[in-house]
């Protein structure tokens, strides 16, 4: 038996109707793998949602779930209120998927032609070059393009159909800075705009700065869900940086400190309560240098959270 | 389908007959763009039986007579049959297992395109290029090969052997479904090439060995080589009511094969 961390729960009942996307109970069996266990899972109208989780957590088998590529051992996935083939659902929605073969003699303008084909009321096709990017490189084929480029013609391919849902597995991987700002800026004018887009990533700070919610998937189970703060929070406490002439053992020995480690020149004191901590070592080095404080990130929150976990999945078995 | 209680249903909307067509022409019209533009492709399905086929029949032999048509007639019938067999297998099962197997198809799965669109794309795009292959032959067999014929015959030609290739690509489809990306060329060519000389496509028929002429017999290419041959004025084996009846039990069982695969690829594992 598996225990789960308790999730939040939210104060309001979610209104059926606000429910766009859903996973009820699902469990999903690649043979003896259990990639998805008893999992629930709700998208809500006009939110992004982060399913955030390490590769092999179960996070594209989710999707794929959602969009009808696969079926469930048991439980249900729904969409719009309707079975994830559901042609018509399937034309309220867009989709970029992790691929490692898009037709490389097809130009870029003639893919998106194809996809925008299949939709009722696709976006002009000068407008989804410009949300991705692509104004430039309408007419290259695609074995011309770079990885990047590339990413964004699947994200073009994606919202070419003006979907209502939309459904990013991984998508900012290999893009550099610009782009993958480019990309959360592009997402962020959807939602704002009414659509509704459920992301899968394991880049924390991508959810962190994108995420309305983010459910913390690890080995097919979500054991938390919450606002980005909500996660945070699960683990209390700051980060001290400093550089400092102190040993490790002395600062390890400084009462409130839970962990010391050595980051290139610097420290960084993982703390419950850093003004008393900052106190001390101002006292004890006046010649400290370089501190910071900042509270714990979604790193650590995640990085506690999937080893609590792991530890309770040992302990059980 | 589930009632759907929810309020979404107001907003579903069906396509018009119209928007499904286009959607049709398109994906067929970059199928065969994509293809063309491959030039290996395009070069090997086209060039192998246009070589044969002048090699074979032009150049050697090419005075002499089989079963009472030139030779150069003959030929463009065989090797007609082998090359819209190629045209249909490789435009189909090559295509068809490099995109499942590294997930294109699934993102095309994804969106509302209608799955039928996939595989009639590929379909066409083979029948082009059989129509360019025979069109070849012909032309090749008219300027060099004293090939003469009326045009209701050579369009029966034509027609016999495009619609010949359907059987074919319906074993493309089958094969897609159960081979790897990296694999299919190589599994189609250890089917494709033995299957064509079993069936006489290349040494004619009457010269090959008994025990091999008994194999021709349940092999399909050798059906549709009848029949082309018969419009050719050849001499053929069998009426062409029984060498249609194979081809048309030989699809069928290949699209059942594809439909076992399709489902497969769905999630599903019964029928």
């Amino acid at each position: 038996m598996i225990a789960t961390l308790q999730q939040p729960q939210r104060a309001d009942i979610p209104n059926l109707d606000s429910m766009v996307a859903s996973l009820d109970g699902v469990n999903k069996n690649y043979g003896t793998i259990r990639a998805l266990r008893s999992v629930d899972f709700r998208v809500r109208a006009g939110e992004i949602v982060a399913l955030l989780g390490p590769n092999g957590a179960g996070k594209t088998t989710a999707v794929k779930l959602l969009l009808g590529l696969l079926q469930p051992n048991s439980g249900r996935a729904r969409v719009f209120g309707g079975d994830p083939t559901n042609p018509e659902n399937r034309m309220r929605t867009g989709a970029m998927l992790q691929v490692g073969r898009v037709p490389e003699t097809l130009r870029v303008c003639e893919h998106i032609d194809l996809f925008s084909s299949y939709y009722q009321k696709p976006m002009a096709s000068a407008d989804v070059l410009a949300a991705a990017g692509l104004e430039k490189i309408g007419d290259r084929k695609f074995g011309d393009l770079s990885g990047g480029q590339r990413q964004r013609v699947l994200f073009a391919l994606a919202i070419c159909g003006d979907p209502d849902l939309l459904f990013l597995d991984e998508p900012t991987v290999g893009l550099d800075v610009e782009s993958r700002r480019m990309l959360w800026d592009e997402i962020r004018k959807m939602v704002s705009r009414g659509k509704t887009v459920l992301l899968t990533t394991h880049y924390l700070q991508e959810a962190d700065a994108l995420a309305d919610r983010v459910a913390v998937i690890h080995q097919g189970e979500i054991i938390a869900q919450g606002t980005p703060s909500e996660i945070k929070a699960k683990t209390a406490g700051k980060r001290i940086r400093c550089i400092t002439s102190l040993s490790v053992s002395t600062l390890r020995q400084i009462p409130g400190v839970t962990e010391v480690k050595e980051d290139r020149e610097a420290f960084e004191l993982h703390v419950i309560e850093a003004e008393p901590i900052v106190r001390e070592l101002l006292a004890r080095d006046a010649r400290l240098s370089g501190l910071e404080v900042t509270s714990a990130g979604l790193e650590e929150a995640f990085l506690a959270l999937t080893q609590d976990a792991t530890r309770e999945a040992n302990h059980s078995n | 389908m589930s009632t759907a209680t929810m309020t979404w249903s107001n907003t579903q909307v069906q396509r018009s007959p119209g928007h499904t067509a286009t959607i049709y022409l398109k994906e067929a019209k970059y199928e065969f763009l994509k293809n063309l533009r491959l030039r290996m492709h395009t070069m090997s399905v086209l060039s192998f039986p246009i070589m044969f086929y002048v090699l074979f029949g032009l150049v050697l032999n090419a005075k002499q007579s089989i079963a009472g048509a030139g030779v150069p007639t003959y030929m463009m019938a065989t090797f007609g049959t082998f090359g819209v067999m190629g045209a249909a297998l490789f435009g189909t099962a090559a295509g068809l297992a490099s995109d499942r197997g590294l997930g294109w198809l699934q993102v095309k799965r994804a969106s509302p395109m209608p799955p039928f669109a996939y595989f009639f794309a590929k379909v066409v795009t083979s029948m082009i290029f059989s129509t360019i292959i025979v069109l070849a032959l012909f032309t090749l067999g008219y300027a060099f090969g004293g090939v003469r014929m009326p045009f209701a015959q050579f369009a029966g030609l034509l027609g016999t052997l495009v619609a010949g290739s359907l059987p074919f690509s319906a074993m493309g489809l089958a094969l897609g479904y159960f081979t790897g990306p990296n694999s299919a060329p190589a599994t189609i060519n250890l089917i494709y090439l033995p299957m064509s000389f079993c069936s006489g496509l290349w040494v004619p028929f009457m010269f090959l060995p008994k025990m091999v002429q008994q194999i021709a017999l349940a092999m399909p290419p050798y059906h549709l080589a009848q029949l082309a041959l018969g419009i050719v004025g050849a001499r053929s084996h069998e009426s062409s009511a029984a060498h249609w009846g194979v081809l048309v039990a030989f699809t069928m069982i290949c699209l059942g094969v594809a439909r076992i695969g399709f489902q497969r690829d769905q999630g599903k594992l019964y029928g």
